[in-house]
């Protein structure tokens, strides 16, 4: 069933990702972690879906933001980066999925691991998390190319004084601040295991990325003791434009 | 192609496509492969789709679980690769519901 969305706001998170706010009438509501298919098609009929996760919480209103990355080579992505403007309206289809999710309800300790733009879904837990005053233990590991390309960097820079507060590690890969401490690389063993909540602790783990860190971040989570029950994946690749 | 090359997605992807077929979420239930008896979750399938429809395949044997193909107002949908799913009833009414 597909919905139609109205976009009433926009805003640039990097240059090259954009958050797109809609107001969608029917929206049912969502739980953290889901995402949408997005339907664009053009004036001959030709059309092309892509799926992206929602980065709002989960609320009454029938709001939702969406953050997409542009991919140079996308098909939908620039369109909805670049040429996309307030009063538009977007084809949607969702909330989807059920398994890369985190309820309210759960009480376990929480590891989330972004890869880049992977970080989307995990907002959408972070900012429910905080919405409703949940102080189930959450833990970020935050792979990403630069200081500069950190999504939402002022919200999550804000979060450590909040009553509520987690543990965030940044792990840049190409570049890193003045006297950071670890030199620039992906996440590695020793940062799982000196950044991440001990697998002893049973934490649900969501991982979110492209799919080569995906494939080698859930297998150092794994190498470290975290059973496969407890480790869930969103990946996104060359199949798509998938954020 | 196979799963090294990390061409594949989640089984969690296809759960816009499968709901046009299915009124409740497949990609939480269970499944198991027919050919190595694995039980999973849908969602840790892996899940091909550059291709003309879906394919997804057990994580544990890469053997095909499903496969869905959309040509012109129909849907082709194969299933055999599945000796059962198993769904979460009470869950999955809840799954759009608002969380409190």
């Amino acid at each position: 069933m597909w919905r139609v969305g109205l976009v009433v706001a926009l805003h640039d998170e990097t240059p090259t990702t954009r958050t797109i706010a809609l107001k969608v009438s029917d929206w049912p509501g969502h739980i953290a972690g889901q995402h949408v298919d997005v339907r664009l098609t053009a004036s001959d009929g030709y059309s092309a879906v892509r799926s992206y996760s929602i980065a709002s919480p989960p609320n009454s209103d029938t709001h939702i933001e969406l953050t997409v990355e542009r991919l140079r080579d996308g098909e939908v992505s620039p369109y909805l980066t670049q040429e996309l403007t307030v009063g538009d309206r977007l084809e949607l289809r969702g909330p989807i999925g059920g398994w890369f999710v985190w309820r309210t309800q759960q009480t376990e300790p929480i590891q989330l691991v972004a890869g880049g733009s992977g970080i989307v879904p995990l907002m959408a837990m972070i900012r429910s998390r905080l919405s409703t005053g949940i102080a189930a233990p959450f833990r970020l590991l935050y792979s990403v190319r630069e200081p500069e390309a950190v999504l939402y960097r002022d919200e999550l820079e804000a979060l450590p004084s909040h009553e509520y507060s987690m543990s965030i590690t940044y792990a840049y890969t190409r570049l890193v601040p003045k006297g950071w401490p670890r030199p620039p690389g992906r996440i590695d063993a020793a940062l799982i295991a000196n950044t991440t909540w001990p697998s002893s602790l049973a934490p649900t783990c969501y991982v979110c990325g492209p799919t080569s860190f995906v494939e080698s971040t859930a297998g150092l989570l794994s190498a470290s003791g975290n059973t496969s029950d407890k480790i869930r994946t969103e990946r996104f690749g060359p199949t798509g434009d998938r954020q | 192609m196979s799963s090294h090359t990390y061409d594949y997605l989640d089984g969690n992807a296809a759960a816009g496509e499968l709901s046009k077929v299915f009124s409740m979420d497949v990609t939480a239930s269970q499944g198991q492969c027919a050919h190595c008896g694995a039980t999973r979750p849908f969602a840790e399938a892996h899940l091909y789709m550059l291709c003309p429809g879906v394919v997804a395949r057990c994580a544990v044997c890469e053997h095909v679980l499903l496969r869905l193909v959309n040509v012109r107002q129909r849907v082709f949908l194969d299933v055999r690769g599945m000796t059962y799913l198993s769904l979460d009833t009470p869950q999955l009414e809840a799954s759009n519901d608002l969380d409190p």
